[in-house]
């Protein structure tokens, strides 16, 4: 008998792991946005004094792990793993992060969908015992992924409509336990990959709102809840066009989600922005999250959130070869305790 | 006269081009081989020198132009040298083209860094 | 078991059919028309330009066809130029078709992705890298025109 485990997919955490602080560190573009003023750290640029793309996308997660070890009030010596992963291949950005700090090191990749991935493994560490405190963390870079998934920044070409905007953005969250719990993780529901064929690599949103959709049914029932127990059901990167998918069939489905759904890709950006359908990137729910979200939170805007970051499962070598984009989304759980 | 029919069938030919882009999912490399190799098959067809006779830059400015200005290369080279001329013809008649946009292209690159787009 | 695993696959490929579908009224469609219009102008007025500057030379005495590979020569060479200040990412975002169908857009392709991979040295970098978009320009149209000249060769000889 499994005594953490509920339902098909969803585990409870009993012994109350807790986020301690977090961190959150974004680029020009996202500071210029509508969440502008709900982070640490505005980049003035988004080379952020480094050589490469690559090195300010490390020195802004690091900045990020950094500040959430502060706020949390944990040295480097009391931080029992660093869970974190980026969209660069081999996790460049992530592992190389960690090699300054003293501190082992968990990389893991789940493109946009990391930062709830890294949070999940963080809560069970610590809700077993296994863990004191740890670290998770996620990050992503414009100049970075653009590089690597597309075209060079300086090619001609026009963007489709579908379009999404990778986010120059990194967050972090330090998960521990203390004697009067506050922000607990309560429980966590694990994705399955989702493909429902969809072969346009600029159609983010469409391939992964099915994956997202699935997640969310599957914690519902699971925990036997309606979505209005929630304040706020986050997705991670579905954009303006994935939203509207998730909705429609979701009503499809029986499951209202029109009043408590958000979605981060959407609120990172202004219209007017030029970003088409929204953001995404494992740094888009990462920051908006640890930024925003974690701030309503402790101003009592929000007392339940279930954060569900989507990921779109496809690699360069898997376009080229026309093979369609396979989809997956985690859910977390956060609730205020003593409601 | 010449401008007028210059800009009509370059902007029209440029304009497939938008048409391919939009309605398609073609991606930009796969329309520039679409256009120049289509534009070295109309001219071994015979197609293509009208159209350059007519519209001058319109026609050649394009890409097809360079399909165009590789064929005939080839062929022209075909009826002097025989087969060799089929392996040297197509590059010498673009080569000044090809070698500016290798050479400035790599100066170019060592001068200027690509910027964040806003 | 393989004639199960056939069909299989084929009822993913008719979902996906339908998913596609059913994604594309959530999907506004690109502003065609003003697309379309935005790329006939500027890709004109570049045919243009290129016309008149040929003419001015020819005017000075040059060989037609010498005065149409300068042409070529100054069109690649600026829009290297303006790729390299970083102007024609936006202009192309504006003009689409009309930058890109032109001699321009093979000029940004190569530049382009040798100023991105400059940090990754100046041989396996920028060196390499020159070729990544273009490469395929020149390695298909090269192959097109060899053949096309073979045949003209067995024609006129038989």
């Amino acid at each position: 008998m499994l005594n953490n485990k509920l339902g098909k997919h969803t585990v409870i955490f009993n012994n109350k792991p807790e986020i301690l602080g977090t961190g959150s560190v974004v680029g020009v573009k996202e500071g210029e946005g509508p969440l502008g003023k709900r982070f640490d750290v505005v980049l003035e640029d988004d080379t952020y004094n480094e050589k490469t793309w690559e090195k300010a996308e490390i020195k802004m997660l690091s900045e990020a792990i950094l500040l959430s070890m502060k706020k949390a009030g944990k040295a480097e010596k009391e931080i029992d793993a660093i869970i974190s992963g980026d969209l660069l291949n081999q996790l460049m950005s992530a592992s190389f992060t960690a090699r300054d700090f003293d501190v082992p090191f968990i990389g893991i990749y789940g493109a946009c969908s990391t930062m709830t991935e890294s949070m999940i493994l963080g809560s069970v560490l610590v809700d077993g015992g296994y863990a004191e405190n740890v670290v998770s963390a996620a990050s992503s870079h414009f100049c970075t992924s653009e590089r690597q998934f597309r075209n060079p920044l300086e090619h001609g070409n026009q963007r489709p409509p579908a379009a999404q905007w990778t986010a120059t953005a990194s967050g972090s969250v330090v998960i521990g336990r203390t004697n009067k719990p506050n922000i607990v993780l309560t429980c966590a529901t694990l994705g399955k990959v989702v493909d429902p064929g969809i072969t346009d690599a600029h159609q983010m949103g469409a391939a992964m709102a099915p994956a997202a959709l699935d997640t969310i049914h599957t914690h519902l029932s699971d925990t036997n809840r309606d979505p209005g127990y929630y304040d706020l059901i986050l997705t991670g990167d579905l954009g303006h066009i994935g939203k509207d998918i998730l909705l429609d069939m979701s009503k499809n489905r029986g499951l209202d989600l029109e009043k408590v759904h958000m979605d981060c890709g959407v609120l990172l950006y202004d219209k007017d922005q030029d970003t088409h359908s929204g953001g995404s990137g494992c740094g888009c729910s990462a920051s908006v999250f640890a930024g925003h979200i974690y701030r309503e939170i402790l101003e009592g805007k929000l007392k339940k959130v279930l954060l569900v970051s989507t990921g779109a499962l496809l690699s360069t070598t898997s376009t080229l070869q026309g093979d369609s984009i396979p989809g997956i989304a985690h859910a977390i759980a956060i609730e205020v305790e003593g409601n | 006269m010449d401008y007028l029919w210059a800009f009509l069938i370059g902007g029209l030919i440029c304009v497939i081009g938008q048409l391919l882009m939009d309605f398609t999912k073609l991606t930009p490399p796969r329309i520039l081989v679409i256009f120049v190799v289509s534009g070295a098959i109309l001219t071994g067809l015979g197609l293509y020198q009208p159209i350059v006779d007519f519209a001058k830059s319109g026609a050649t400015v394009p890409l097809p132009g360079f399909g165009y200005l590789l064929a005939k290369g080839a062929m022209d080279a075909v009826k002097i040298d025989g087969f060799m001329g089929a392996l040297v013809g197509g590059l010498k008649e673009t080569a000044a083209g090809i070698t500016a946009a290798i050479v400035f292209g790599y100066i170019i690159a060592l001068i200027f860094s690509p910027k964040p787009l806003r | 078991m393989a004639k199960k695993k056939k069909q299989k696959e084929q009822e993913r490929k008719e979902q996906a059919k339908a998913y596609e579908k059913y994604v594309k009224q959530f999907t506004p469609n690109p502003k065609y028309f003003s697309n379309a219009f935005k790329a006939f102008v500027v890709g004109g007025l570049i045919c243009v330009i290129a016309l008149y500057i040929q003419n001015l030379f020819m005017a000075q005495g040059m060989v037609k066809k010498d005065a149409a590979t300068a042409v070529t020569v100054i069109l690649v060479c600026s829009a290297q130029l303006l790729t390299g200040i970083g102007w024609f990412d936006s202009i192309a975002r504006f003009a689409g078709a009309g930058v890109i169908v032109p001699i321009t857009g093979f000029a940004n392709s190569m530049v382009s992705p040798a100023m991105e991979f400059k940090k990754e040295g100046l041989v396996l970098g920028s060196g390499a890298k020159l070729f990544t978009l273009a490469g395929p320009v020149l390695v298909c149209g090269i192959s097109v025109s060899v053949i096309i000249g073979i045949i003209h060769l067995l024609i006129n000889k038989g």
